[in-house]
């Protein structure tokens, strides 16, 4: 039996969790998930204003405080921390195996070559279309405009680098699920076509990709009775040669694993069931069979999959214009007629301005932002209700004299108004999406894995 | 038949893929499952989004885990990055289809009344 534990379910989540996941009982593996679709993009802006930028900086105060516990204990480390900087995440990971003292003692493995940026022009020339999968316009209508293209890759490179023996796997845009299905690849020797099982992975990686969020974390059954979520318990997928697997926590932990808090993850961002789609496998999440045994155990088995398809996912970021959104709060009485009265005067402001956006928002929050027209009509006696308003367009200078319109409505709109000390809303550069299939050939012979002494 | 709101019936839970939201929903009792595979048509979940869903509806069953998994295209403001919604990447979602109010026996709106609710 294999123990993989999932420390991190995105860039920002509990810095302590991987910590406790070391010390508060036996893992073998310790997988991070950085990433998002969003992430990327984040990640790109980072390093487009500094090129040793990039990567989740958190990662690397965090193996400093790791590397001596896993040293001793033997646990390695699958991440996909690299973001669009696999090479920068990886070598300051070195530095600080230094800091940490094991020098000699611990290697870092680094995957690079999902970055398709270097290569786009001759890629696009070769007739990879990158066609937008969503509007099925081809790249070419927006190539001056892009920032990063990035292939999702999965388990084969990072195989490779745990054959080689690295103690902390530092990739790209690896997939969330393959960070947990490689180690039980490496572990039991699941060759690629040995569909059923790498699926069952697929399924165990889908878990644990969220971190706690198949423990109890962000979970609405009985949420009012999830205990000591202060201290949630983050998940561990107990791992069998023949594809079972229990989902678990550590013993004393807070949080809860049952069938239905498990449940709720696999619903979680999914498309068609039948065809989960990675790198090396279809998962057919409808065979999925949870069994609950108690005691914050859920086994997992039946699993089928079928052979991937000749495509990977490409994740390419391109700047679309320039948004903003701004806040003021308006209390009682009639605290929303006042919000929406504020939202008109701005508006023909903004009109007699001669600014035009792409679009503008209204949102009342304590009312309408999250549910929309379901909610109804506000009632008069609302105790207060936050104004939220976005703009969003081509021309950054009109996006930058809306910002300096939000305050004025202060002393020349609807009474009852407060909630400005943050100041200015700020003008954010939008680091659009553009979700794209590439044939693997194109990508798979430029992965490379290196093999870093610390 | 009594109209109950799917809240009691159901729990869900939602993310995002681009523009796209995802909510899956889950039955508390699975002796429920047919009454929610019957309740939530495409067209009821469509016509309860109403103007919050700009494209078009997919539904998925899922029988082993008594769940329902519903694409929502067009509901995210062009989604993630873009978006000027407070709820950009669709988390609540979930939430918003569990107000929708069905039509169930009797017996069971007297079994489910209040179960998904804190006490």
């Amino acid at each position: 039996m294999v123990r993989i534990a999932s420390g991190q379910g995105f860039w920002g989540d509990d810095l302590e969790a991987p910590v406790r996941q070391v010390e508060q009982g036996p893992i073998d593996y310790l997988m991070l998930d950085y990433l998002a679709e969003v992430t990327m993009s984040i990640m790109q802006k980072q390093r487009a204003r500094d090129p040793g930028a990039g990567f989740a900086r958190d990662f690397v105060p965090l193996m400093e405080r790791l590397f001596p516990p896993l040293v001793e204990k033997s646990i390695r480390i699958v991440t996909n921390a690299g973001g669009v900087n696999p090479r920068g995440c990886a070598e300051a990971v070195v530095e600080a195996g230094r800091t940490a003292g094991v020098d000699g003692r611990a290697s870092v493995g680094m995957v690079t070559g999902d970055d398709l940026m270097d290569r786009l022009d001759s890629l696009l020339s070769e007739g990879h279309e990158l066609r937008n999968m969503d509007t099925d316009e081809p790249l070419s209508t927006i190539r001056d405009r892009v920032q990063s293209a990035n292939a999702y890759i999965g388990a084969a490179p990072i195989l490779k680098a745990l054959e080689q023996g690295a103690d902390v796997i530092v990739t790209g845009r690896s997939t969330d699920t393959a960070l947990t299905y490689a180690p039980m690849m490496h572990e039991f020797g699941w060759s690629a076509d040995d569909y059923d099982r790498v699926a069952a992975g697929v399924v165990a990686g889908h878990i644990n990709e969220c971190g706690a969020q198949c423990t109890g974390g962000n979970c609405l059954i009985d949420w009012w009775t999830v205990p000591d979520l202060d201290r949630v318990g983050f998940p561990i997928i107990e791992a069998r040669a023949d594809g079972e697997f229990v989902v678990t926590k550590h013993d004393g932990t807070g949080g809860r694993v049952t069938r239905a808090t498990v449940s709720e993850q696999i619903v979680y961002e999914m498309g068609d069931p039948t065809n989960y789609i990675t790198p090396d496998v279809i998962a057919d999440f409808t065979t999925i069979q949870l069994t609950d045994e108690g005691d914050d155990r859920v086994r997992v088995h039946g699993v089928r999959g079928k052979s991937a398809t000749d495509f990977l996912k490409v994740s390419i970021a391109y700047s679309d214009g320039y948004k903003a959104v701004g806040t003021l709060t308006y209390a009682w009485p009639d605290a929303a007629a006042k919000a929406r009265r504020a939202a008109q005067v701005l508006r023909k402001r903004l009109d007699r301005l001669g600014l035009e956006f792409d679009d503008t928002r209204t949102e009342l929050v304590g009312w309408d932002s999250t549910h929309g027209f379901l909610a109804g009509e506000p009632p008069a006696d609302l105790p207060e209700v936050q104004l939220r308003i976005g703009v969003r367009g081509h021309d950054r200078a009109a996006v930058e004299r809306f910002t300096r319109e939000i305050a004025p409505l202060i002393l020349t709109g609807p009474p009852s108004v407060t909630g400005f000390a943050g100041g200015r809303p700020r003008t954010q550069e939008i680091m659009a999406y553009w979700p794209a299939l590439i044939r693997r050939e194109a990508v798979e012979p430029h992965l490379s894995v290196e093999v870093l002494p610390v | 038949m009594t109209m109950m709101p799917l809240v009691d019936l159901a729990h869900a839970r939602s993310g995002d893929k681009g523009d796209t939201a995802n909510v899956g929903v889950i039955v508390y009792e699975a002796e429920h499952y047919d009454l929610l595979r019957g309740a939530l048509t495409v067209q009821r979940v469509k016509e309860h989004f109403g103007e919050l869903v700009k494209g078009s509806v997919e539904r998925f069953e899922l029988p082993n885990l008594h769940a329902l998994n519903f694409l929502l295209h067009g509901a995210l403001d062009g989604g993630g990055t873009v978006s000027l919604m407070n709820d950009a990447q669709g988390k609540v979602f979930s939430t918003a289809l569990l107000r929708m109010e069905i039509d169930v026996p009797d017996e069971v709106a007297i079994k489910m009344r209040g179960r998904g609710r804190a006490p």
